[in-house]
């Protein structure tokens, strides 16, 4: 069994007095798809905010890929990671986000190969294929030479996806994907994650309310609460029989609610 | 003298209004943006000297910075050992570029810290070094916001351009002047310079908004 | 010599600067004077060019708005001049410092229109509709509703072309006003040292600036954001 790729140690985020995430012990094995469940304010968005390096942490290590991701190992013990550190830790992950944060002045071919070029150094050519590839598997090989204000949510979200995936990264990280979607938008999102989730070894990590969805596609599910994981376990379990009376609550508000 | 004989030497020096007008907003532009995006550095040296740059040239008149550049600066000059004499013209673009610059400074700032977050948050996840994010993603952004100001301070520029004379530029502003002296023909000849002001404004003006209308298609959607 | 006080060009530098101070500073007195005279006449014709602009008569509203344009296109400089050498043609003889002053008030007025008439459209519609609909006469309306909220809403705009003004004043050397520039300006033709006045008259610029500027925003808070409150 190899290393986990994601690992939390310990982790805690504070904002001042307010403490968001405390003393958070998370692992994450390769090839898992995990999805993250709880009310707002538990501090889920934050841990995939955490890995994709926009939030700092206050204690604690993250490792990814087996090496720290926020500190670098430095003269036998760990400093805080410098720019380049990061940078090099980064390129394993990619994210989606839930106001989709396309680039409003690129084309959404350009949107898909302006990283790859400039980042990853592809000639021209090379990105041109891979962004023709992705927007295959997104479904949107005829909306490559619009703007993204010319498309739907669930276009541009669909977009944004093909986008991380361009970075070719070992992480996926997906933060309420369908959150800012209109009800009858998120099923076509929903359909492309669910390919990805079935049809490549890809490590996703997912942040959602959509429960029937993460039920069908997660390995595992992780209950958050202020801060902390209340209860994990498979969807069945989960879903099925939760143990914790924190776990049931949430659930039937969610599910009677919705 | 006809009045009409008056428009040979005035349009020689709205051709030196119109110069001066260009060589210092184009200087103005490039210390807009060096100075702008400066004042963003997260390097405190960078920082200090463009918030000190920004407060200096905003704070104190332009006719003062004018004749400390042509009057004052060369007798620094002389106390170090090295020559300082701006000639006229020199002086005139450099304290017109310098005094246009902080004011577009802050423009550009603004219009900077006006993008949403979430734009550099999608850069940065997409692994942009900040210099990438800020050339590839966040300026195109910026540039269409900052325009309508720098239109505005085109204009202010060309008015200012008027007080190079002060310092024996052949400025528009300089030859009503001399031909006043000559003439004694005031109510004419400043009728006439005006209107010229006026024109050339309103040329600026319009080719303001035309770069302004090529640059809005960087514009994005505001969500 | 200068108001009075000679200056010491031979104890080195920093006697020359003590010695020159107060010179500076009483061209600082007419500095602020202008600045105040020259704001005051803004604020004024100011409010007439926006008041004659929102007149629903074109014939009144159109040329009302070719002038501002006009003003707000030509520099001071040139204004300065043809109120200086013009009106005397016609029979008006200002002192220079009146004639500076007016100068600088016509310049601003153009931008001090614009000022009032972005604070009284920004008071919301709703404010005139239910005016309206309490029946209050239209004059009242305007002092008593509208005013009252437009006001808190122009001063910090109003304030910071007060601080432009100041900065402008060094204009009004070219018609012998013996404002800051000026002085320092006649103490370097005649001591050939601009070095040492020209600095300091930047270094009171500063000063001055951050002085009003501070004032300006002082008074942005302290001024209810929803209206002067009537009793």
């Amino acid at each position: 069994m190899s290393e986990p790729i994601i690992v939390f140690d310990k982790v805690a985020k504070a904002y001042g007095n307010f403490v968001v995430i405390d003393q958070l012990d998370f692992k994450v094995e390769r090839g898992e798809k995990v999805t993250i469940i709880g009310p707002s304010g538990s501090g889920k968005s934050t841990v995939l905010r955490i890995l994709m390096t926009l939030e700092k942490i206050s204690d604690g290590v993250v490792y990814v890929g087996g090496e720290p991701l926020w500190h670098e190992k430095k003269n036998g013990g760990l400093a805080p990671a410098g720019e380049a550190h990061l940078r090099k830790m980064r390129s394993q992950l990619g994210m989606v986000f839930q106001q989709f944060n396309l680039f409003p002045h690129m084309t959404v071919l350009r949107n898909l190969t302006e990283a790859p070029r400039v980042v990853l150094g592809l000639s021209a050519a090379d990105a041109k294929a891979r962004a023709e590839e992705l927007l295959e598997l997104v479904g949107l090989t005829e909306h490559a030479h619009k703007f993204p204000n010319q498309l739907s949510g669930g276009q541009q979200q669909r977009v944004g996806i093909a986008r991380a995936l361009a970075m070719r990264p070992k992480v996926m990280l997906f933060d309420e994907p369908t959150s800012a979607l209109d009800p009858e938008l998120v099923g076509e999102v929903l359909t492309v994650i669910r390919r990805l989730a079935s049809e490549h070894d890809l490590t996703m990590l997912m942040v959602t309310h959509e429960m029937r969805f993460a039920r069908e596609i997660s390995d595992r599910v992780c209950f958050f609460d202020k801060g902390r994981i209340r209860e994990e376990g498979t969807p069945e379990e989960i879903f099925g029989n939760p143990k914790e009376e924190r776990t049931r609550q949430f659930l039937s508000a969610v599910l009677d609610g919705a | 003298m006809h009045w009409m004989d008056y428009l040979g030497p005035l349009s020689e020096g709205a051709l030196v209004t119109i110069q001066l007008t260009v060589f210092s907003t184009i200087l103005g532009a490039i210390l807009s943006f060096a100075f702008g995006i400066g004042k963003l550095s997260r390097n405190w040296l960078i920082r200090g000297f463009s918030i000190g740059y920004i407060e200096i040239f905003r704070g104190t008149s332009l006719l003062v910075q004018l004749f400390w550049l042509y009057f004052a600066l060369p007798i620094a000059g002389d106390a170090i050992g090295i020559n300082l004499r701006l000639p006229a013209v020199v002086a005139g673009i450099l304290a017109l570029g310098l005094n246009i610059g902080a004011y577009g400074a802050e423009v550009v700032r603004g219009a900077i810290e006006a993008v949403s977050r979430n734009q550099y948050e999608a850069a940065t996840a997409l692994n942009f070094s900040g210099r990438q994010a800020l050339w590839r993603v966040i300026l195109p952004q910026a540039i269409p916001e900052m325009m309508p100001s720098f239109s505005n301070l085109a204009v202010q520029n060309l008015k200012d351009t008027a007080l190079a004379s002060l310092i024996t530029l052949s400025d528009l502003a300089l030859k009503a002047e001399q031909l006043r002296n000559y003439t004694q023909d005031s109510t004419t000849i400043y009728t006439i310079i005006l209107f010229m002001y006026f024109g050339m404004a309103l040329v600026l003006s319009l080719l303001m908004r035309l770069i302004e209308t090529s640059v809005s298609r960087w514009r994005g959607v505001r969500r | 010599m200068l108001f009075g006080y000679e200056w010491d060009t031979s104890h080195g530098e920093l006697a020359f600067a003590i010695s020159i101070l107060p010179m500076l500073l009483r061209g600082l007195v007419v500095t602020i004077q202008a600045s105040l005279l020259g704001f005051f006449v803004a604020m004024v014709l100011g409010l007439l060019l926006a008041v004659l602009k929102s007149a629903p008569s074109r014939l009144v509203s159109w040329p009302a708005a070719f002038v501002t344009e006009f003003i707000r296109d030509t520099p001071l400089l040139v204004q300065l001049f043809f109120l200086y050498y013009v009106l005397p043609d016609y029979g008006i003889v200002l002192p220079a410092f009146l004639t500076g002053a007016l100068a600088l008030g016509i310049q601003y007025s153009a931008y001090t229109s614009e000022v009032y008439r972005a604070g009284i459209d920004a008071v919301e519609r709703g404010q005139h509709e239910a005016a309206k609909a309490l029946d209050l006469p239209p004059r009242r309306t305007f002092t008593h509703v509208v005013l009252p909220q437009a006001v808190p809403r122009v001063i910090p705009a109003l304030g910071n072309y007060l601080v432009s003004i100041m900065k402008d004043v060094p204009v009004l050397s070219v018609v012998t006003v013996l404002e800051m520039l000026n002085v320092a300006k006649i103490i370097g033709d005649q001591t050939f040292n601009y070095l040492v006045p020209l600095s300091m008259v930047g270094g009171l610029y500063l000063i001055m600036t951050l002085v009003a500027s501070a004032l300006v925003r002082y008074l942005d808070v302290r001024l209810p954001k929803r209206g002067i409150p009537l009793r």
